[in-house]
C-alpha cells in the first residue's frame, strides 16, 4: 500500500533519546521536503507521539505569546514544547492546563543551536490533550517496544560484515553521525518499564526471570 | 475499433495459448488488426478466427480452452496485482451509480474471501448483472488505483449465472492505536442534498451542484497510528455518536450556540486526541470505515516487554 500518499508516522521515543537526536536531514532538495531527526537507535522521525506528565508551563514570548511546557517521562527525562502564535489550539492549551497533569502530544520535532554551540531538540505540537494515566502507561510500554525494535534492528545491520546484507540506512547514518551508544535507551526502555512495575502491581510480586 | 479494444482481445488470446505456443501479444494482435481493420472482418469473427488458428497450430481442440482459457480461478481477496486475467465466482453485493456513459455497470461483488470493486464498460455489450446474483466470471482482468484493487469486466468475459449462493466473507480488518489526527472535514458538515450526490460541502457550496442548502451531518476523518504505520479511519454518524456521545441534535446546538460548526470538532479533537483505540471495520481506498470502535482503557502488561529488553 505504498502507492497512497503517505502521512509520516509519529515515532515513539523516550526523552532521553529524543534529545540527543540533534542531527537532522531532508531526504530531497525540495524546499518543502520534510525535515527529518536522526534518532540515536537508527530511525528518522518527522513526527513524534509522546505521552507524559506536564510539570511546567511558561510564557517564554517578549512580544507575543509563546508558552514552553516541560513533559516528563517516568524516567524524569523532560520533552520541551514550544507553541506560538502558528499553534494556537497548542498554545492555549499550555495557557490553560493546570500542572501537574498527564498529556498526550502529537508534534514535530525541532532542533535550536544555542549561541554556546550547543543543539537542542523541543517539540512544536500539532495537539496537546489532557489523557488518564492509563493512557500514559500504555505510551510507556508501547515506546519501550518501539525502542527496542530499533535497537534490534540496528544490531542487526552492525553485525552483518556484508554491508549489502543489513541495509538499515538510518542505522547506518546514527552510527556515523553519533557517538552515542544504543545500550543507553535500552536502559532508558528497561527503567521506565520498571518504573511500572513498582507502581501498581502489589498484587503478583514481579517474578525474578533473570 | 480502438486500439485498445484489439489489445485487450490479443491479450486474451494469448493468455490462452502462451504455455503452449511461442507467441507473442504483438503478434495476435497484428493477426487481429490484418482482419479487422484491413478485411473489415467482425471484431468477434476475426477472434474466433485467430483462435482457430492458433488451436490448429497448438494441436487443441477448441474444448480444451477452458471458458475463458486457462485462467487461474482465484478469490478475490487473493488478487494483488493489475492486468492479471483471473476467473472468479462471485455474488454481486451492491451496484453503484455509473458516473460515467462509457461504463455500464459498477459496484461491489464478493466471494467467500471478502469483496472488490468491479467495473463493466458498456462497449463490451455484456449481460446485465443483478444485485444478490451470484456469476462465474471467466476472463476478467485485473486493475489497481491508489493501492486498492478491482477487476474490470471487458468484451472477452464470459459471464454464467449460478443457481447457488454464495456467503460473502467479512473482509473487515482491526486496526490499534493512538488516534493522533482529527483531519479538517470532521465533526458538524453540511452535505449536499441533491439525489446521489452527497458530497462534503466546502462553504456552503458542493463542488457538482453549486450553492446549496445542505443537509447536516456528522462524521470523523481520523488518524489511528501505533509508530509503525498510521490508519485513515472514517466514522459515520452513527459511528460518531458511539464515539464521542454528542448526537447530531446536540451537535447542531452546540453550533448554533456558538455560532460556529468548528466548534464540534474541536470538542471531539479534545476527547479523543492521544487515547489509543481498536477500530474494525471493511476497508474502502486507503480508509478504513469503523464499524465498531472500542477505547483501549485496561492496564497494559509490562511485564513480557521487561523480559525482552533485559535479555537484549
Amino acid at each position: 500500500m505504498s502507492s497512497a500518499p503517505t502521512r509520516e508516522v509519529a515515532r515513539r521515543v523516550f526523552a532521553r533519546e529524543f534529545n540527543d537526536a540533534t542531527y537532522t536531514f531532508k531526504e530531497s532538495d525540495d524546499e518543502r521536503a520534510p525535515v527529518y531527526v536522526l534518532l540515536p537507535t537508527g530511525e528518522r522521525a518527522n513526527r513524534v507521539f509522546v505521552v507524559g506528565t506536564l510539570t511546567e508551563t511558561e510564557d517564554v514570548g517578549e512580544d507575543a505569546e509563546y508558552w514552553q511546557g516541560r513533559v516528563v517521562d517516568p524516567n524524569g527525562d523532560t520533552f520541551f514544547m514550544y507553541a506560538g502564535q502558528y499553534q494556537p489550539d497548542a498554545a492555549a492549551m499550555l495557557r490553560d492546563l493546570e500542572p501537574p497533569a498527564y498529556v498526550a502530544v502529537v508534534g514535530k520535532p525541532r532542533t535550536y543551536e544555542t549561541d554556546e554551540g550547543e543543539v537542542n531538540v523541543s517539540i512544536r505540537p500539532e495537539s496537546i490533550t489532557e489523557v488518564t494515566e492509563a493512557v500514559r502507561d500504555r505510551w510507556v510500554v508501547e515506546t519501550a517496544e518501539r525502542t527496542l525494535d530499533r535497537i534490534e534492528a540496528f544490531d542487526a545491520g552492525e553485525g552483518g560484515a556484508d554491508p549489502a546484507a543489513a541495509p538499515n540506512e538510518y542505522a547506518a547514518m546514527a552510527a556515523e553521525r553519533y557517538d552515542l551508544p544504543v545500550e543507553n535507551y535500552r536502559r532508558a526502555a528497561v527503567d521506565a518499564l520498571e518504573s511500572l512495575e513498582g507502581e501498581g502491581t502489589e498484587a503478583d510480586p514481579a517474578p525474578a526471570d533473570d | 475499433m480502438t486500439e485498445s479494444d484489439l489489445h485487450t482481445q490479443a491479450a486474451a488470446i494469448h493468455d490462452q495459448f502462451s504455455d503452449r505456443l511461442e507467441i507473442t501479444v504483438a503478434d495476435v494482435e497484428e493477426r487481429l488488426d490484418t482482419l479487422v481493420n484491413e478485411y473489415q472482418v467482425p471484431l468477434d469473427e476475426a477472434r474466433r478466427s485467430v483462435t482457430n488458428t492458433y488451436l490448429d497450430e497448438a494441436g487443441m481442440e477448441r474444448d480444451q480452452l477452458s471458458g475463458g482459457g486457462g485462467n487461474e480461478h482465484v478469490q478475490v481477496a487473493d488478487v494483488d496485482a493489475p492486468e492479471e486475467w483471473v476467473d472468479v465466482t462471485v455474488k454481486v453485493v451492491d451496484l453503484w451509480e455509473a458516473r460515467s456513459d462509457a461504463v455500464a455497470q459498477v459496484g461491489l461483488v464478493g466471494d467467500e474471501s471478502g469483496t472488490i470493486k468491479f467495473t463493466k464498460w458498456s462497449k463490451s455489450e455484456l449481460p446485465e448483472l443483478e444485485a444478490g446474483g451470484v456469476y462465474e466470471l471467466r476472463n476478467v482482468v485485473t486493475d489497481e488505483y491508489q493501492g486498492q484493487f478491482s477487476i474490470k469486466l471487458n468484451r472477452t468475459t464470459v459471464i454464467e449465472e449460478l443457481e447457488e449462493d454464495l456467503e460473502v466473507g467479512d473482509d473487515s480488518v482491526e486496526v490499534e492505536g493512538a488516534l493522533v489526527d482529527i483531519q479538517s472535514g470532521s465533526g458538524l458538515i453540511k452535505r449536499c442534498p441533491e439525489e446521489e450526490c452527497t458530497r462534503v460541502l466546502q462553504n456552503g457550496r458542493c463542488s457538482e451542484h453549486g450553492e446549496v442548502e445542505g443537509e447536516f451531518d456528522l462524521r470523523i476523518k481520523g488518524v489511528l497510528d501505533d509508530g509503525e504505520a498510521v490508519t485513515e479511519v472514517i466514522f459515520d454518524q452513527e459511528a460518531t455518536e458511539a464515539l464521542t456521545g454528542i448526537t447530531l441534535e446536540e451537535a447542531q446546538e452546540m453550533a448554533m450556540d456558538a455560532l460556529d460548526t468548528t466548534v464540534v470538532a474541536d470538542e471531539m479533537r479534545g476527547d479523543l486526541l492521544g487515547r489509543y483505540y481498536r477500530v474494525t471495520g471493511p476497508t474502502f481506498g486507503r480508509y478504513v470505515l469503523a464499524d465498531d470502535c472500542e477505547e483501549l482503557t485496561g492496564t497494559v502488561d509490562a511485564e513480557a516487554t521487561l523480559i525482552k529488553a533485559r535479555s537484549i
